[in-house]
């Protein structure tokens, strides 16, 4: 039986009024690649940002590789470093060049030399597949090569586990080949990953298990054919149906 | 007419005292400013702080001391410590003045440029571990004064012409030496050199700012 990575329980999220997610467990082994389905306002990001405490969630509980994550002792910059996260926008530093956004963390939190940090930056925008492009600026890059260089500023820290928040829905469709290529790549060096997407051929090919949330619930879960060829429950196959005719 | 605002004789004996006084504008400008820049980083620093027993005493405090007459508020100082036993002078009158009017100004510039920047910059930075204080420094704040660079520029402007104000309370600022050396010689020839002066100095930051505020017009664009 392979290591539990992500161990989350009885997670609920209060916005206001709002009650976003209604008592969500969530287990993820080590090496695998669980993707999370589901309409927009389902919960799914809440959730994701709920697994680095991002969102602070309401109740329940959060352990990532051991670590209790809303213990008040546990330091969450530290726990961070584990848990490299990609965003739908990117989110790079435009100030800085893609090696200046991979290293600031390496030198800031990670505590190495500017030389070291350097040498590991330069090592993760080359798994990207971005080498020659270290000096470059944000502004200077294509999406999809941002989203990449955002890929290379989490892999950095080497996390033990990496959490995808819709990367591919902000980039033009020729551009999304580019960055599922280097999530591939990383799921066949035994990545553990939680990818919230909507690229169903990617979890198809790439998944070990989908789960389909809404209204703040997982209403199933399963291997990817049987949720997308077989789905059990009326809201999953709906939702699936609509997905596929886009 | 010559005689009386443009005599060179009686620029030529004050020349000295009033690049004496030019020099300790440029002194005190030296002292305001960054003093200013600290007031207003700690203000916009706490203004991120979203809790109401900061926030509601922080707009007290910036509202207050920007309705407050910069002037009056000096004199206040200088007229009115010394009943409270204590006697500062005029120089760190001016600088503690400075500090709370300049202060809350320069803070109500450097909050909207944090303002400005997206909060997906301060997650991405807290996602890699940074904690909220490393994330201000190396992510948000640099964008934020890059944002704002015109209007802490402007700011920097009023502050610099404010200087003259410390006349009132002696200091031999450029202002206050002119008007000595006016007295002495029953001349205007000082002052005009005075505003000579501060129009010289001025002038090429006032140029600078526009160009500033055209290229940030045109990026906007």
């Amino acid at each position: 039986m392979a290591k539990t990575i992500v161990e989350a329980r009885g997670l609920h999220k209060h916005f206001g009024a709002l009650h976003v997610l209604k008592g969500v467990d969530l287990d993820v082994a080590e090496r695998e690649l669980v993707f999370v389905i589901g309409p927009s306002g389902s919960g799914k990001s809440t959730l994701l940002r709920c697994l680095n405490r991002l969102e602070e969630p309401s109740a329940g509980s959060v352990v990532v590789d051991g670590i209790d994550l809303l213990d008040p002792k546990t330091d969450i910059n530290h726990a961070r470093q584990r848990i490299g996260m990609v965003f739908q926008s990117f989110n790079l530093y435009p100030h800085m060049t893609a090696l200046g956004n991979v290293t600031l963390a390496l030198r800031k939190v990670a505590g190495k030399s500017r030389a070291e940090a350097d040498a590991i930056g330069r090592k993760a925008l080359e798994r990207v597949g971005l080498a020659d492009r270290a000096d470059h600026t944000p502004g200077q890059l294509s999406g999809g090569q941002q989203q990449r260089v955002a890929i290379a500023r989490a892999i950095a820290l080497e996390p033990r586990v990496m959490l995808f928040d819709e990367p591919t829905s902000a980039l033009d469709p020729e551009l999304v080949g580019s960055v599922l290529g280097v999530m591939r790549d990383l799921r066949a060096d035994g990545m553990t990953m939680v990818v919230v997407s909507h690229e169903m051929g990617f979890a198809r090919a790439a998944a070990d298990r989908v789960l389909f949330m809404d209204h703040g619930v997982v209403v199933e879960e399963g291997p990817p054919a049987a949720i997308f060829e077989n789905p059990t429950q009326d809201r999953t196959r709906a939702f699936i149906s609509q997905i596929q005719r886009h | 007419m010559i005689q009386s605002f443009f005599n060179a004789e009686i620029a030529a004996a004050a020349m000295p005292i009033v690049l004496d006084g030019l020099l300790n504008t440029i002194l005190l400008s030296l002292l305001v400013v960054p003093l200013g820049l600290l007031g207003g980083l700690i203000l916009a620093l706490l203004a991120s702080v979203r809790h109401p027993l900061v926030r509601w005493p922080l707009m007290a405090w910036v509202d207050f001391f920007r309705a407050f007459p910069p002037l009056v508020l000096l004199v206040l100082l200088f007229a009115g410590l010394p009943f409270a036993g204590l006697e500062l002078g005029g120089f760190a009158c001016v600088a503690i003045a400075f500090f709370l009017n300049t202060g809350a100004y320069y803070g109500e510039i450097l909050r909207a440029g944090i303002d400005s920047v997206p909060s997906g910059q301060i997650e991405a930075a807290r996602s890699t571990g940074l904690s909220r204080l490393q994330s201000m420094a190396y992510v948000v704040l640099p964008q934020a004064v890059r944002n704002v660079l015109p209007d802490l520029m402007s700011n920097t402007l009023e502050v610099v012409k404010l200087t003259s104000l410390g006349s009132v309370v002696a200091v031999p600022e450029l202002l206050f030496q002119a008007r000595q050396a006016q007295s002495v010689t029953y001349n205007p020839t000082p002052i005009v050199m005075a505003a000579v002066i501060y129009f010289l100095i001025l002038w090429p930051l006032v140029r600078l700012l526009s160009r500033l505020e055209n290229r940030a017009l045109a990026a906007r664009r």
